[in-house]
């Protein structure tokens, strides 16, 4: 983001050489915030507005008044204090769930991200000419959604229709892919095919943009390909790296598509196998204690959840980049 | 672009590196030292490796298609790899497989792609206009408030925005706008990556002095942006428009806490409907749905293939 300073700076030199608060200085952030104000407008009743409220409806819970006297009672908010928070933070069903992402994100966005950086590296050698075949064949299945994506894909893990299965059946190898120790196996794959030739394609147009004379350069020096991808390629793609890891992390720990199709063809998958499913479930009722305030203290402890391992890995990479 | 859009002294470098750097890469891929070309067996195997990978890749889809023209009982009894019928049957079975689907779907299935191409073509038009003017905005003027509204940006940028969905639902049902279009598409009219990638582009690709000009010439703030600005932003702006597209044509979520009107339904929710039904057997007149319901997204991406990997390029580089 260096060069966001430099704008700045530049334009508050432009603005100290001239009498404080000018009118060309008041004219200019009128004119800013008239470009910014419809898309702060829409944030702000998309992002804002939810965060406060998810935080405001976190304390209470939706209870019914009167008992059953008049037709069930009719609901009312009761001010509860934490007592949402202290349920879902002693909730053994919340940390299971939340122990199925985590582990789900330690497999599934490395495989994802290296897989994706080999096949860059890979269009992008010597070794290949023609590809633009492979180029948009790993990208199709990013035009798929999510939700198609996984019906496909538990047809394929079906072992009454799936050629795959049956296939596997044929040379002896028996597979269930529903098993209770490869279930998370299978989502996994689903968002990797999903997913993977997108991020190739940003690692691959991160590698198109170094000049190539560092290429010419470090052959002269007698570096192989492989030392070159390594100490060329690999520190030039970092930025983009950084940057799809972490949204590949936020974006798995809000994981929903995937068992919620899976939950739909093995009942054994619980409503609550991801906490997302587990908030959105009690958001309508199909889970107690249910309502918005416990769903929105679930919502509230997933983001934090988030936060704090985006941050980490963050740091992380910090540090190593830096030895 | 046109021809009388200026180009930076920047630009004429890039592009000037850049051909310089293809001529390097032919000269390279042709005439390596022998030495340094790489190796018959390296060769192999790493094209090998590729096509394993693009079966990989493509497998599903041809499976797909496949399984959308068969029945039920030949769904299981068949070779699940080609078709239950010989190739002169084939129309026929497309068709009857089409009318099941209607069937399934009550006759709703091509409503529910209108109503996804609403979806995802209004949202990603005016998602694309409002993030672009919100880029501009941070990139070439100083207001008041400018770093923290960017730091807030950024920050949503990592927030788990299914996580949103609820509270969002909350409100937008006590604004009454539940079961309508609106509860979806102005929620997928945000994006904070979207704003991003509108600012990156402003700044590299707007020059001051243009603008300086312009002012001097004494066009209007508003004129400037969107005679000039929007102009040299155009290509940047499809990228952000198809990845605005394919999120909303890809939300699941979303849809599926604010629809519950049938006529409503985007082609994501409505196929999931079908899936959940207790009595639904028919998986290929489903897989028909899903093809047919993907081919809009597919049609999109491959017809503008030029700018979204131009922008991409853009965006990567800079992130």
């Amino acid at each position: 983001m260096t060069t966001t300073t430099h704008a700045a700076n530049a334009a508050g030199d432009r603005r100290s050489s001239k009498p404080k608060r000018s009118d060309a200085a008041k004219r200019e952030h009128r004119t800013g915030w008239a470009f910014m104000a419809p898309f702060a407008i829409l944030f702000a009743l998309v992002f804002i507005l939810p965060i406060f409220w998810a935080i405001y409806s976190s304390f209470f819970r939706q209870v019914a008044e009167g008992g059953g006297a008049y037709g069930g009672g009719k609901l009312v908010n009761k001010f509860v204090g934490l007592q949402n928070f202290q349920y879902v933070v002693t909730s053994a069903t919340f940390w299971s769930g939340i122990g199925r992402v985590l582990l789900y994100t330690l497999i599934q966005v490395p495989v994802m991200i290296i897989a994706a950086l080999v096949l860059a590296m890979l269009l992008d050698s010597y070794i290949v000419k023609r590809v633009t075949v492979f180029r948009l064949g790993y990208f199709l299945p990013y035009a798929i959604p999510g939700i198609v994506a996984s019906i496909i894909w538990v047809f394929l893990y079906n072992g009454q229709i799936s050629p795959i299965v049956k296939g596997l059946a044929a040379i002896g190898v028996n597979v269930d892919f529903f098993a209770k120790n490869i279930v998370i196996g299978s989502m996994a794959n689903i968002t990797t095919w999903t997913f993977t030739g997108y991020n190739m394609l940003i690692f691959l147009a991160a590698l198109q943009a170094i000049p190539h004379d560092l290429y010419e350069a470090a052959r002269i020096d007698g570096a192989n390909g492989l030392q070159i991808a390594w100490h060329i390629k690999l520190p030039n793609v970092r930025a983009a790296a950084l940057l799809a890891m972490l949204l590949s992390i936020v974006g798995t720990i809000q994981l929903f598509n995937e068992p919620e199709i899976m939950s739909v063809s093995d009942p054994s998958i619980s409503k609550s196998f991801t906490p997302m499913m587990m908030a959105l479930y009690t958001s309508r009722g199909t889970l107690t204690p249910s309502g918005d305030g416990p769903a929105s203290a679930i919502a509230i402890v997933m983001a934090l959840i988030a936060g704090v391992l985006a941050a980490l890995y963050a740091l992380a990479e910090r540090k190593v980049n830096e030895q | 672009m046109s021809a009388t859009t200026p180009m930076t002294r920047q630009e004429r470098e890039a592009r000037r590196a850049r051909r310089k750097a293809d001529r390097i890469r032919d000269l390279h891929a042709n005439d390596l030292p022998r030495s340094m070309q790489p190796s018959a067996a390296v060769r192999i195997v790493t094209i090998a490796a590729l096509v394993i990978t693009l079966i990989y890749f493509l497998f599903p889809i041809y499976w797909a298609i496949i399984a959308s023209t068969k029945t039920p009982s030949q769904m299981t009894g068949s070779n699940g790899l080609w078709f239950a019928v010989g190739i002169d049957q084939l129309p026929n079975a497309i068709a009857a497989n089409y009318s099941k689907l209607l069937g399934w779907t009550r006759g709703n299935f091509w409503r529910w792609v209108l109503n996804s191409l609403i979806y995802s073509g209004v949202s990603a038009a005016v998602g694309t206009l409002v993030a672009v003017m919100a880029g501009y905005a941070t990139a070439k003027f100083n207001f008041r408030g400018k770093n923290l509204a960017i730091g807030v940006i950024m920050g949503c940028m990592l927030m788990p925005a299914a996580l949103l969905t609820i509270p969002q639902y909350s409100i937008f049902h006590a604004m009454h706008l539940t079961d309508t279009m609106l509860a979806v598409i102005i929620p997928c009219c945000v994006s904070p990556f979207g704003f991003f990638l509108g600012r990156v582009y402003a700044q590299t690709s707007v020059p001051n002095e243009l603008l300086e000009a312009a002012r001097i010439d004494g066009a209007s703030e508003a004129r400037i942006f969107f005679t000039i600005v929007l102009r040299i932003l155009a290509p940047a702006m499809v990228t952000i428009f198809l990845f605005l597209f394919v999120a909303t044509w890809n939300n699941f979520l979303l849809p599926l806490m604010m629809i519950s009107a049938d006529t409503l339904k985007p082609v994501t929710l409505g196929l999931y409907g079908m899936v959940s039904l207790a009595t639904f057997n028919d998986r290929g007149a489903l897989m028909m749905g899903a093809l047919l319901g993907v081919l809009p997204v597919i049609v999109l991406f491959l017809g503008l293939q030029r700018y979204w990997q131009a922008g991409l390029a853009a965006g990567s580089v800079k992130g």
